[in-house]
């Protein structure tokens, strides 16, 4: 009877596996395959790779629009964690009434639906001349009540001593937090650079509604751009879905426990 | 002597504080809540472009007589009743199993689980509609097992577009919310589930009596921020069925970035019923937190 539980668990857990694992496989299969061939149900990488690449390359500017989506999400990712970590390090270490109120208000601002403040942020951009831009990607996320948390979450087991010493030798606050917070709070850090950099790959409304140019459009948009029209090629239309996941999975298989961590992070 | 410098000390303490916070909690200021007001004073206007004026609740009363966008409510609290309660459970359920100290291969596991959130929502929307399409793996596998006589149209069939969407987030989101009830159950004293067996607990009422309430807290927090994300859809509705047929399967988001810069830009109108999402989401937040509270 044990033994029976305990195998339709494994079963459970493997069918489970199964169902999250075989979509992905699929794309990397089709990735590989011409596209009569994932048609046909073809569930085996083939040898269509290169001829795949190349029709993507000749339809859609790839290259520049995986570097665009590299240069907003690493720029969003570093002024994030710098603006956020030092606001949650402000919030927590100088913490009196006056700035637990302020926070308290800062976290209402999670409740607030993105498409809520779209419009107005965007004639605000476009005012500026700030379409097409990175200024414009990086402005409406690039301090955010999540982070902000996080940060002040960690800074809470920052030991007082250390502070009071480095105080006694002189060190000026800021230098405090640059060299002696920002060191110990690496896996803080690990764990806020998973998070804001894969939400800034993946965003897709935002560059939408901002990049108007082509040139400065986005992986995801460009992925998006592939399905318009009658006739799919999926061998070249999941390549550019491989393509545009391959970022957000390296940092995925690399730093699992710091992106599980990022995503419950401010939680704790 | 000493008393006016210990004020200026403390002082000083205090304006480094906010000084530290400042740029953060700026940028939050006017990016979140200036626009938010804005958006508010622009959903009792009109016009195109810069040439607005006021124009009452117009935009309010014309969005209860607005179809699509009834139609997008509609769907899109579809989407959260059916597909909210299911994901929370089945994470639920996974996460104690993966919890269970004796099973092998369990990071293993975890990591398979938890892989379909290393994917774009762009490219998993693509994805789910490839496999979904007439000439898609899902149809292809149904005719040859004789379940169907020929290719569905999955996609262009109102109510089956809108399973492929529950399916699509199903699959997507499951494994994230999972890792909270892992990371929540780390928190539980293992001795506790020990003790449960001595006593002879079953599986069932070890998950009901110790397990569910135990992690109260952190259901009610994947339920607010599944239900904010839900009223939030956007990439799916776009990509996986481009809100069709006929918009019968948009969502309330979707419909609003048509109204606001695929069609005749209105943004008025846009803000009146973006605004109505910012309620429903501080409704629905309310509602839970409260029922959340009374079941201590």
């Amino acid at each position: 009877m044990i033994k029976l539980k305990k195998f339709g668990m494994y079963l459970f857990l493997c069918i489970v596996s199964f169902i999250s694992v075989f979509p992905l496989y699929w794309m990397v299969s089709a990735a590989t395959n011409k596209s009569a061939e994932v048609i046909s149900g073809r569930l085996v990488p083939g040898t269509y790779f290169m001829e795949n690449l190349n029709n993507l390359l000749a339809t859609q500017n790839v290259g520049r629009a995986f570097g665009n989506s590299f240069k907003y999400a690493a720029i969003l990712t570093l002024v994030s964690l710098v603006v956020c970590s030092l606001a949650g390090y402000g919030f927590e270490i100088y913490h009196d009434r006056g700035k637990d109120l302020v926070m308290n208000i800062i976290l209402l601002a999670m409740m607030v639906p993105f498409v809520a403040t779209m419009i107005p942020l965007f004639q605000m951009v476009s005012k500026f001349g700030w379409l097409n831009t990175t200024i414009g990607f990086i402005l409406p996320t690039v301090s955010t009540p999540f982070l902000i948390m996080m940060f002040r979450q960690s800074a809470r087991s920052f030991p007082h001593d250390i502070m009071e010493a480095a105080r006694i030798d002189g060190l000026s606050e800021i230098r405090i937090f640059f060299q002696m917070f920002m060191p110990t709070m690496r896996s803080t850090y690990a764990a806020a650079m998973t998070i804001t950099f894969m939400n800034a790959w993946n965003s897709y409304l935002w560059p939408k509604v901002i990049m108007t140019d082509t040139t400065s459009q986005t992986m995801p948009m460009v992925v998006a751009n592939l399905t318009e029209g009658y006739v799919t090629d999926y061998g070249m239309l999941m390549l550019a879905v491989l393509i545009c996941t391959l970022p957000t999975a390296i940092v995925f298989f690399c730093l699992q426990n710091a992106f599980a961590e990022g995503i419950t992070g401010a939680v704790k | 002597m000493s008393k006016p410098k210990k004020m200026t000390l403390s002082r000083k303490h205090n304006l480094t504080g906010w000084a530290f916070l400042a740029p953060g909690a700026l940028l939050i200021l006017v990016m979140s809540f200036i626009p938010m007001i804005r958006a508010l004073l622009l959903s009792f206007q009109t016009g195109v472009g810069a040439n607005m004026k006021p124009c009452g609740i117009l935009n309010y009363t014309r969005m209860f007589q607005d179809k699509v966008f009834l139609q997008s409510v509609k769907n899109t609290f579809f989407y959260l009743i059916i597909q909210v309660p299911i994901m929370l459970i089945f994470a639920l359920i996974l996460a104690s199993i993966l919890n269970n100290k004796d099973l092998k291969f369990k990071g293993l596991f975890r990591t398979m689980i938890f892989l379909p959130c290393a994917t774009s929502l762009v490219a998993y929307a693509i994805i789910f509609r490839s496999l979904f399409a007439n000439n898609g793996l899902v149809n292809l596998l149904f005719v040859k097992l004789g379940i169907l006589d020929q290719p569905y149209a999955f996609l262009t069939n109102t109510f089956s577009a809108r399973i492929v969407i529950i399916i699509a987030l199903l699959w997507r989101w499951t494994g994230y919310n999972m890792v909270f009830y892992l990371s929540g159950l780390q928190n539980i004293e293992y001795s506790i589930y020990e003790a449960a067996k001595i006593d002879g607990a079953s599986a069932v009422q070890t998950f009901f009596r110790i397990t569910v309430p135990l992690l109260k807290p952190t259901i009610l927090l994947t339920a607010i921020m599944s239900t904010n994300g839900t009223l939030q859809l956007f990439d799916e509705s776009v990509n996986l069925t481009n809100g069709g047929p006929a918009n019968t399967s948009i969502t309330m988001s979707h419909y609003i970035y048509d109204m606001s810069f695929k069609y005749v830009p209105n943004f008025g109108y846009s803000a009146a019923m973006s605004f109505f999402i910012l309620i429903l989401v501080a409704i629905l937040a309310f509602l839970q937190m409260k029922v959340g509270d009374k079941r201590d």
